[in-house]
């Protein structure tokens, strides 16, 4: 017995390295941003928290989505409206009530006035509905058809809410709504206090922020920590969901609907009502993930409008996901890290870094300039230097040049990721030849089966 | 969403567990009341009927009309020329395809137009043409999904905390199980590979063990030694007789006119899209019009 | 097309049969409300408005021109489309950005003729930047013989130079990975609209370009009781070209053997290449040929509407795509079909709902499409 006992002491030391090598990655990623932070005197705290921010978003949006696409091959583009939906319903249900037709602007809408977890239940709960509405007529086409699918829904979504009539409406004496193009003001005050509150950790939460006016004069900090740390808690809690639900008989019916449907469907798996439900489950956490995404805890503003729903962050996740390899749960959370980072907040902080460097402010200077004025001197004196000062303010626009060029040179060269094929077997326990004599017979079978996990 | 949204039926999951057809076939009479009486008029060793199944595509016939029984336990060959309609049969079948018209009786129960997994489900398993292999899954985790009706394929039980230990449980369990049928296979050496790794034989062999695993009472086996070299084709013989005595029952579509001649004793000759004879290989191998349907010409039937 | 068909589902046979009633109801209730609106009546039953209204004739015959004339823009456009995605098999999602090459080019190329032939007041870098209105330029098809030509070389260089950078984007990002799956083609090309869309946003900036309210553009107008119908020089433009194009690309493909190895090619690329049809040369044509509509498309719609973004290209996209699946991938007869169905669908929703949401039913009939009809209303001809 002792041969057996020791080996799953090594099975669960080669399952604990997956996190491990998640945490190794996002301390190099910090330990990188601290140092050109403080060679160009960017507070850590902000720097760290913002960092965070996009970290955790992206890690989430990729869990999310390799859900879909990384299990069961579902095509979806269309992330941002299932965001949106969720967000705004969110909105509706939490938001402060408002009379109808006491509202001070016009088009103005309230909500419900329900608890923000209530609200971020529901509009989970709302996405995940829409995404069976989709799912009814759409899985049973072919991936590239699920893909203009789901695209169009998102934008008749974000052209719905865009639409003025149903801004605001009377339900029972309640101004509710859309907000049209105004969209709506998240009013409902500090998130992080709310959901500190939530989990009976208000007193907590008062103590922070005595504790952060004290040091730092302002408690604003309090919120932008909270909101860092909630994220990462929402990605742990994410993760371990998605590999729990990944290893199992579930997570192996969706790998094999990945691969071959009708064969899957012939083995007497009920192919459809396994897509749906796990259709519904993506859409409802991407859902969840809209309402975290345009929290204002994070400094965001606390709005939303129909044209932060573009297809735009839709495309972000797909390259999150596609550098980390689809399939990968371990994968998603490091390209989330790695795409947030590297391509999503690495353009602006180096534009930072620079301006703190040259004590210059490089976007005033895109606003004076253009691509003729940058083109001009090259013409003339083959000076390229104002080329490359406009190439650099414009690096937030170019970043999404340079992400489309990450994804050809992913899809030509790595497939399956950066970090490679990632043998991952679907299953709830370490598939090794079971523990028993070499011969044939079954009499060691019982006590060889108990494991835990 | 309820707990049994993604489980399988209740009945499924008893019918997983006796190995004898015979058994299941009672079932299947008590379940209800017209599949029971259709069932009386069933000897109770035909566990497959096929009655005057039709499909057409557009304005193309491909099956017109084919009847045939498949008895229980034998190893039944499903022959004819291209373009005969065999493929075709087995898609209506097994539910891949819905048929014009006809009616296809499974252990007394008319399964007609039922979705593939429901024919699955019921005992009734296939295999493809060109082997269907899950290639970016290992040959363990292509057996593992394979038995019916486990506890850990609902989303709940596999994801709650309370729940788990019954699925981690059942994996054991599943785990003897497939790697028993690898080593009855022989191919237990394989069992990390990627499936797509496999060579053509290979793959026939795993697609035969993973529907075994469904623990199926009648096979159908769609063309199973096509691409396979002479030294597996032998051993998959052996497999096919060796679970024939255990009381499988298999209907195999086969090009090669001397494999089903000299391992099947019920051969069907199927001709433009209906039955053409059917009998055992001397009766077959006898008849003329068999000979000339091979050799293209119109038949007279 | 293997959209599951034959291959049944239990969602698809739920689905399939309420619906068709259903489509039908809807159907006949818009064709009797639009009369009815036609007529100024309107139904109420229990205080409520259940049909009709008011909707003046000549807004309403304005709103078939536009649509008939997008629907045009729509179809030549998806030619293009349709045909990579039959015959090297995937859904190019850099196609919109394609547009939106052809219209840059094109107006560039009549900007540099219109300042340097004529008014000769604006240096070179000013005009291939777009930073001045076609107006200051007279740059109306009627506008005299320098404005003529500066347009129709515009044309010229639109379709030509998007072929050109067709080509390369097929040399650089499509061929390498030709023979992997259509899914693999599909997530680069969404990298190559990127690349493409803000290589044009880091040219020309994010601001729109306006030739808007050409005054010298001749224009035509029927007087009807409620007003005006009106149709102007580049509408026609837009018809007359369009419609010769279509032609063209017919007898092209009828006549000329490479139609044909199209066609085999699109049928089935494997036996194609075995039959020793040259199938590199066949892509490439392919290329040439959609590039060219497409390029051709983008600068009509400048001369349409008067007005072009870098965006415009992307947002357009998702539209053409309607088309090319209501009528059937693959088929060209379907794409410009398809292109005025879509065209049309899109103005005239405007009659029933508010604009805003003009575009979303457009795409809400491609997805009802696609469920009702997935293989498309002109399945099965391929490339004919």
């Amino acid at each position: 017995m002792s041969v057996s006992d020791r080996v799953p002491d090594r099975v669960s030391a080669v399952r604990d390295s997956d996190p491990a090598m998640i945490l190794l990655l996002l301390l190099a990623i910090y330990a990188v941003y601290l140092v050109l932070g403080s060679i160009a005197g960017v507070d850590p705290l902000s720097n760290l928290t913002s960092l965070t921010r996009w970290i955790g978003l992206f890690a989430i949006a990729a869990l999310a989505l390799n859900l879909h696409w990384g299990y069961t091959g579902l095509f979806n583009i269309g992330v941002i409206g299932f965001m949106g939906v969720g967000v705004y319903v969110t909105a509706i249900v939490s938001k402060e009530p408002m009379a109808a037709g006491g509202g001070a602007v016009g088009g103005a809408a309230g909500g419900l006035g329900l608890p923000l977890p209530i609200g971020m239940l529901a509009g989970a709960l709302a996405a995940a509905l829409f995404g069976l509405l989709v799912a009814l007529p759409a899985l049973r086409l072919r991936a590239d058809y699920l893909a203009i699918v789901t695209v169009a829904v998102s934008e008749i979504f974000r052209l719905s809410v865009r639409n003025g009539n149903i801004a605001s409406f009377n339900v029972g004496g309640l101004a509710l709504g859309f907000g049209g193009g105004d969209g709506l003001q998240l009013d409902w005050g500090s998130e992080v206090e709310l959901l500190f509150d939530a989990l009976l950790l208000g007193g907590v939460y008062d103590g922070l922020v005595r504790a952060a006016e004290q040091l730092t004069g302002s408690p604003v900090t309090v919120d932008r920590v909270g909101y860092a740390l909630i994220l990462l808690a929402f990605m742990a809690g994410y993760y371990a969901l998605l590999q729990r639900m990944g290893n199992s008989p579930f997570g192996r019916v969706l790998k094999a609907i990945r691969e071959d449907e009708e064969a899957t469907n012939s083995l007497g798996k009920d192919t459809d009502r396994f897509k749906i439900v796990v259709f519904m489950i993506g859409c409802g956490l991407m859902g969840l993930l809209g309402v975290l995404w345009y929290m204002n805890a994070g400094g965001g503003g606390g709005s939303i409008n129909p044209t932060q729903f573009r297809p735009t962050i839709t495309f972000y996740i797909w390259v999150a996901l596609i550098i980390g390899g689809a399939g990968s749960n371990t994968g998603s959370v490091m390209g989330g890290a790695l795409f947030a980072a590297v391509l999503y907040r690495g353009p602006r902080f180096l534009q930072t870094v620079i301006d703190e460097l040259t004590g210059t402010d490089l976007s005033r200077f895109a606003r004076q300039t253009g691509f003729g004025e940058a083109m001009a001197p090259i013409a003339g004196s083959f000076d390229v230097f104002p080329l490359l000062l406009y190439t650099v303010t414009k690096l937030q626009d170019l970043q999404l040049l340079i992400m489309g060029l990450v994804i050809i040179y992913l899809m030509h060269n790595r497939p399956q990721g950066l970090l490679g094929h990632r043998k991952e077997q679907a299953a709830a326990i370490e598939l090794s030849r079971p523990d028993r004599r070499s011969g044939g017979d079954r009499a060691v079978a019982a006590d060889g089966g108990v494991e835990d996990e | 969403m309820s707990d049994t949204d993604i489980d399988a039926p209740d009945e499924a999951v008893q019918a997983n567990v006796p190995d004898d057809a015979d058994v299941d076939y009672e079932e299947a009479e008590t379940q209800d009341s017209e599949t029971e009486e259709a069932a009386k008029h069933v000897p109770e060793a035909v566990p497959l009927q096929v009655e005057s199944l039709t499909k057409q595509f557009g304005g193309l016939t491909a099956v017109d009309g084919a009847s045939f029984e498949v008895e229980q336990g034998s190893l039944t060959g499903l022959i004819g020329p291209n373009g005969a309609g065999k493929s075709t049969t087995f898609n209506c079948i097994t539910g891949v395809l819905e048929p014009t018209a006809g009616v296809v009786r499974f252990n007394g129960e008319d399964i007609t137009g039922l979705a593939p997994h429901e024919v699955a489900d019921r005992g009734l398993a296939r295999t493809f043409q060109i082997a269907r292999e899950l290639g970016e899954m290992t040959v363990l985790e292509n057996l593992m999904l394979a038995p019916m009706g486990q506890r850990g394929e609902s989303l709940w039980r596999s994801v709650l905390p309370f729940t788990r230990r019954s699925v981690v449980e059942e994996e054991e369990e599943v785990l003897e199980e497939v790697w028993d049928t690898l080593e009855f296979f022989d191919i237990d050496h394989l069992a990390d590979e990627y499936a797509g790794n496999l060579s053509g034989g290979q793959r026939k062999l795993l697609e035969l063990a993973r529907v075994l695993l469904t623990d199926p009472d009648v096979l159908l086996l769609d063309e199973p030694f096509a691409g396979v070299n002479p030294s597996l084709e032998e051993r998959l013989l052996e497999h096919l007789h060796e679970l024939r005595e255990q009381g499988y029952t298999f209907l195999i579509v086969e090009h090669d006119m001397d494999l089903i001649m000299n391992n099947c004793e019920r051969v069907i000759v199927m001709h433009q899209g209906s039955v053409l004879t059917e009998g055992t290989p001397e009766d077959v191998k006898s008849d003329e019009r068999v000979l000339e349907a091979y050799l293209g010409g119109e038949v007279e039937t | 097309m293997g959209v599951a068909d034959g291959y049944r589902t239990r969602v698809g046979v739920l689905v399939e049969n309420p619906l068709y009633g259903l489509l039908a109801f809807v159907g006949l209730y818009l064709v009797a409300d639009l009369i009815l609106k036609l007529g100024g009546i309107e139904l109420e039953l229990a205080g409520v408005k259940v049909l009709g209204g008011f909707e003046p004739l000549n807004s309403f015959l304005s709103k078939v021109i536009s649509g008939l004339l997008r629907g045009l823009i729509i179809g030549l456009t998806g030619i293009g489309l349709s045909m990579t995605y039959s015959i090297l098999g995937f859904a190019n999602f850099a196609h919109g950005d394609f547009i939106t090459v052809g219209a840059f080019i094109g107006t560039v190329t009549s900007y540099i003729v219109a300042g340097v032939i004529g008014a000769a007041t604006y240096d070179i870098g000013t005009l291939a930047l777009l930073k001045i209105q076609a107006t200051q330029l007279g740059l109306a098809i009627t506008g005299g013989w320098v404005a003529f030509a500066a347009i129709v070389l515009g044309l010229v260089v639109a379709g030509a130079g998007t072929v050109g950078v067709v080509l390369v984007v097929d040399r650089l990002a499509f061929k390498p990975i030709r023979d992997r799956s259509s899914v693999a083609l599909l997530i680069t090309s969404i990298g190559v609209a990127l690349v493409v869309r803000y290589l044009a946003n880091f040219i020309w900036g994010i601001e729109k370009f306006t030739t808007s309210s050409p005054l010298d553009v001749w224009e035509f107008s029927v007087t009807l009781s409620s007003g005006d119908v009106t149709v102007n020089a580049h509408d026609l433009t837009l018809l007359v070209l369009a419609v010769s194009l279509m032609l063209g690309v017919h007898v092209l493909l009828q006549t000329s053997k490479l139609g044909k190895a199209m066609r085999a090619m699109a049928d089935n690329k494997d036996l194609a290449r075995v039959t020793g049809i040259p199938t590199e040369r066949v892509i490439r044509f392919t290329w040439v040929l959609g590039g060219s509509l497409t390029g051709v498309a983008g600068y009509t719609w400048v001369l349409w509407r008067g007005t072009f973004g870098w965006f415009d290209g992307w947002l357009f996209l998702l539209l053409v795509f309607a088309a090319v699946i209501l009528g059937g991938i693959g088929s060209i007869y379907g794409a410009m079909a398809g292109g005025l169905v879509i065209g049309l669908a899109r103005d005239l929703s405007t009659v029933f709902i508010p604009s805003a949401l003009a575009k979303a039913s457009a795409f809400a009939l491609m997805i009802v499409v696609l469920v009702v009809k997935p293989s498309g209303l002109f399945a099965g001809r391929t490339t004919a």
